[in-house]
């Protein structure tokens, strides 16, 4: 009788589960038809674009995270631009300044603005409102406008503030008179931070203008989910005739890397940055996708706290540089997008020494080394190893582990340490590491963005992790910062780069290529090295 | 009644001040310095002690605290260190999501397993018994990321029938009055997008399901199993009652007391604990927000999302207290 009944129940559950299935599909099938037909009578015109992050503020000069320029980069311009795939400013690449001169003694800068420009709320583009943006980041604070303090030496009547004046010499001129000569400084001009705002707008809006974003770009603000989505949509009155290609564009925040394959696998999404290296060849195979290599502006590291023993000496970190098989860590790691870094500046930037000739994986030299260091037997150390994924090193742990057997055949046993991501940071910053693994990713290409912030005397305490001081660096690297002369300067950092070669600060091991997919379908889209990629030009096929 | 309910709303004001405390120190505990991790790894020293100082974490920590408190008490949560909009302000959307998440989650185990649960009790040893008891032992050992990203696979990619991620249709997204979509499209009258995020619910819901649904199966069981053996129940079948009603009517008003415990405190759980299936899913929740705030050193938005979940889980525990005697009408409480 009960065997019956649990039958009959066994029965009825399934027959309930079956119609609620049914009415699933049917309404999935005449959902699928209907962007079926969409989709074959006109080309796809909007860009579902999945990231791993929310943005922390539109308003581009309050922003520090890469999440925000990806979306402030399609609705802010800057006066001047990089190239689509490098960090060159040269006036081809449509900034918002036609031209610009600079006097003999690097003091004088004069920009001719673009004429018939408009921001998207209707107001004109010309010399005042670029005055008005100088005036607001200048009048502001390291809290409000980071990038603004650290690219140009401070604010407002700070001595070290590089900006004496920005006037409007007419409707369409505007002249830069510096302190002192500033190399990067045409380049620091093309940061995503240094996007000119709309003056009206940002009066109007005060401190709500990081919701209420507004440029010249080829996009305009719609709406901002947090923690979701951003839309920006077609600005009709883009300066530059028929773009953009796209009506608009979503910027999607799905975290896990998994979960947002999963999203680009199944038509959700039509371009995903941050991809595993590890799935990039299930991307290659499928004939729907395509796998784009954004071009590597960044270095990933072992640094040694130079001020602590045995790594104060030169003949030590020379010894463990030797110890290290890099092409085993790029190829086990990286899958292979990534190349074996020499030099803790990648290639793409000018200046980069390629003369230099690497350590090579050789432990009997490392052994040797240390013998004469006087630790015939090596020694105990401590091995940091890095508690998140970043885009210049996507496993620090394993890294470690690696480094770790590398040391051990040259009698070096270390111990793998990790803390919370930004606990590791003070406690590195402040020396505390014996080695650490870290990395760094150019905010503008210039080699002064990678070599005097990383091992310059005056950054020990911030990102001068390793402590390491060098008088002779140091000169070589201040008068870099203010030669005007390219060939000049590109000299003054080969040679840098030959003393760190020789000293041995920090052990670089890679510069990686981030991965992005998409829909097979998509065109114009170009990865910048700076993480964030303009995309007026990418539209489906 | 009113007595007692009043009595419990009084006890929780203690328990939320110790909360705070709690919460307080433990962050402040934690190592690191929120200026430096706001501003990044590329600020300077002078721009870190501006920001400390106009965040005012230079002062002792007892004033810290006494200031939170009294904003507190004006309704004022704190105002987020890295989007500098209140807290309070911003706060509902996302609190939104997860209880709309957390509800549906708990319908469907609810549904699912306390039926399950009374199944296995009335067949009990039957091969349902077995196999629905080995099901939920595997369910509350499954790890959510691993069981959600196969769903993801399955449901998404190869049958192609259910989104994977995301509360809407980013085409076509809701405008949100409530911020709940369920009820926001319903009032809207748009059927199409109702569909839509109920399709969008089904993926992390039944992940989210799959712990709760396990436990509230094996807890209606064991105590169906108990229920079942008293003598009213053999009374009512010597009756010749029905086995249906036996089991539905008068012996689950009894069992289901004890569930009810364990549904309260799994809601409370699935509303802080939603942290994984929304990051798998993409979900904009409170989890998701806590847990970026933490990545950040957010001081106001951590402990105020705290504060409000563990505000929530409380009065979970209040409602469910009240429920027994509405349910059982022996408890009694005066």
């Amino acid at each position: 009788m009960s065997k019956k009944k649990l039958w009959s129940f066994a029965l009825m559950l399934l027959l309930a589960l079956v119609t609620v299935l049914a009415a699933c599909s049917s309404e999935e099938a005449a959902e699928g038809e209907a962007e079926g037909e969409a989709g074959e009578e006109e080309v796809q015109d909007t860009l579902i674009f999945g990231r791993g992050g929310d943005s922390v503020t539109l308003d581009p000069i309050g922003a520090t995270d890469g999440e925000s320029f990806k979306v402030t980069k399609n609705i802010f311009e800057t006066l001047v631009n990089f190239g689509e795939q490098d960090t060159e400013v040269v006036p081809e690449n449509m900034g918002l300044a036609e031209s610009w001169e600079i006097s003999e003694d690097g003091l004088t800068y004069t920009f001719d603005l673009r004429e018939g420009v408009l921001f998207h709320d209707g107001t004109e583009f010309n010399a005042e409102a670029v005055v008005a943006n100088f005036e607001r980041w200048a009048a502001g604070g390291p809290d409000e406008f980071p990038y603004y303090g650290s690219m140009f030496g401070g604010f407002g009547d700070e001595e070290g503030h590089i900006i004496e004046s920005v006037t409007a010499v007419d409707d369409y001129t505007v002249e830069f008179q510096l302190k002192r000569p500033s190399a990067p400084f045409l380049k620091n001009l093309a940061m995503s931070p240094f996007g000119i705002a709309s003056p009206a707008a940002f009066e109007e809006f005060g401190e709500e203008f990081g919701s209420n974003p507004v440029g010249t770009g080829p996009f305009q603000f719609v709406e901002w989910q947090r923690n979701d989505t951003v839309t920006i949509e077609r600005f009709e009155d883009y300066w530059q005739e028929g773009l953009p290609n796209l009506e608009s564009i979503i910027f999607r925040a799905i975290p896990d890397n998994s979960a947002r394959l999963n999203a680009l696998l199944s038509g959700e999404i039509d371009l995903a940055d941050g991809i595993n290296p590890a799935d990039a060849q299930t991307i290659a195979d499928n004939p729907d996708l395509q796998l784009w290599e954004r071009p590597s502006m960044n270095v990933g590291y072992l640094g040694f706290t130079t001020t602590r023993e045995p790594f104060d000496d030169p003949l030590v970190r020379r010894a463990l540089a030797y110890a290290i098989d890099k092409q085993a860590i790029v190829d086990a790691f990286f899958q292979g997008y990534a190349e074996t870094a020499k030099n803790p500046l990648p290639p793409v930037i000018a200046g980069y020494n390629d003369e230099i000739e690497d350590y090579s994986y050789n432990p009997e030299k490392a052994r040797e080394l240390l013998a004469q260091a006087g630790y015939p037997d090596g020694f105990e150390m401590e091995l940091w190893a890095m508690p998140v994924p970043r885009p210049y090193m996507p496993d620090g742990q394993k890294v470690a582990e690696a480094i770790q057997a590398n040391l051990a055949d040259v009698g070096v046993e270390a111990e793998i340490v990790s803390y919370e991501w930004a606990t590791y940071l003070e406690k590195a910053q402040n020396g505390e590491a014996d080695a650490f693994l870290l990395g760094w990713t150019g905010d503008n290409g210039d080699a002064d963005n990678f070599l005097y912030v990383l091992l310059d005397k005056d950054n020990i305490g911030s990102n001068n992790y390793t402590r390491y001081s060098n008088d002779e660096l140091h000169d070589i690297l201040i008068e870099a910062q203010t030669e005007t002369d390219e060939a000049k300067r590109a000299e003054l950092y080969k040679r840098a780069q030959e003393i760190i070669h020789e000293d041995v600060p920090l052990v670089p091991l890679a510069h990686s290529t981030p991965l992005i997919a998409g829909d097979a379908d998509i065109t114009g889209y170009t990865p910048h090295p700076t993480g964030s990629d303009k995309l007026e030009n990418v539209a489906f096929e | 009644m009113l007595n007692y309910a009043g009595r419990r709303l009084l006890q929780l004001i203690p328990v939320l001040l110790g909360m705070t405390f709690i919460v307080f120190l433990i962050i402040r505990a934690i190592p690191g310095d929120p200026a430096q991790v706001i501003l990044g790894q590329q600020a300077t020293e002078d721009a870190v002690r501006a920001l400390r100082e106009q965040l005012g974490l230079d002062d002792p920590w007892y004033i810290q605290y006494f200031e939170y408190l009294t904003g507190l008490f004006t309704g004022d949560l704190g105002e987020s260190l890295r989007t500098s909009t209140p807290v309070a302000d911003e706060i509902w959307p996302y609190l939104a999501a997860t209880i709309e998440l957390s509800v549906f989650a708990i319908i469907i185990a609810i549904i699912v397993g306390v039926n399950a649960g009374i199944i296995s009790a009335w067949f009990q040893n039957s091969w349902f018994d077995y196999t629905a008891m080995v099901l939920a032992l595997v369910g509350v050992s499954m790890p959510i990321f691993w069981l959600g990203l196969m769903n993801q696979w399955i449901f998404s990619i190869e049958l192609g029938v259910l989104p994977t991620t995301g509360r809407e249709n980013v085409r076509d997204p809701v405008d949100p009055i409530t911020h709940f979509y369920v009820i926001d499209t319903i009032i809207q009258g748009n059927f199409d997008q109702l569909a839509v995020v109920f399709r969008h619910l089904i993926l992390p819901g039944t992940a989210l399901a799959t712990i709760p649904m396990a436990i509230i199966a094996r807890m209606t069981r064991s105590s169906m199993l108990e229920v079942m053996r008293s003598d009213y129940i053999r009374t009512a079948r010597a009756k010749g009652m029905k086995m249906f009603l036996v089991v539905y009517k008068h012996a689950l008003k009894n069992a289901i007391i004890p569930v009810l415990t364990i549904i309260g405190l799994q809601m409370g759980l699935l509303l802080g604990g939603a942290i994984l299936t929304e990051t798998i899913f993409g979900w904009p929740g409170i989890g998701r927000y806590i847990y970026d705030a933490i990545g950040f050193r957010d001081y106001p938005v951590i402990q105020s999302g705290i504060l409000v979940v563990a505000f929530i889980f409380v009065m979970i525990n209040l409602f469910v207290d009240l429920l027994y005697s509405f349910v059982d009408p022996r408890i009694k409480y005066d």
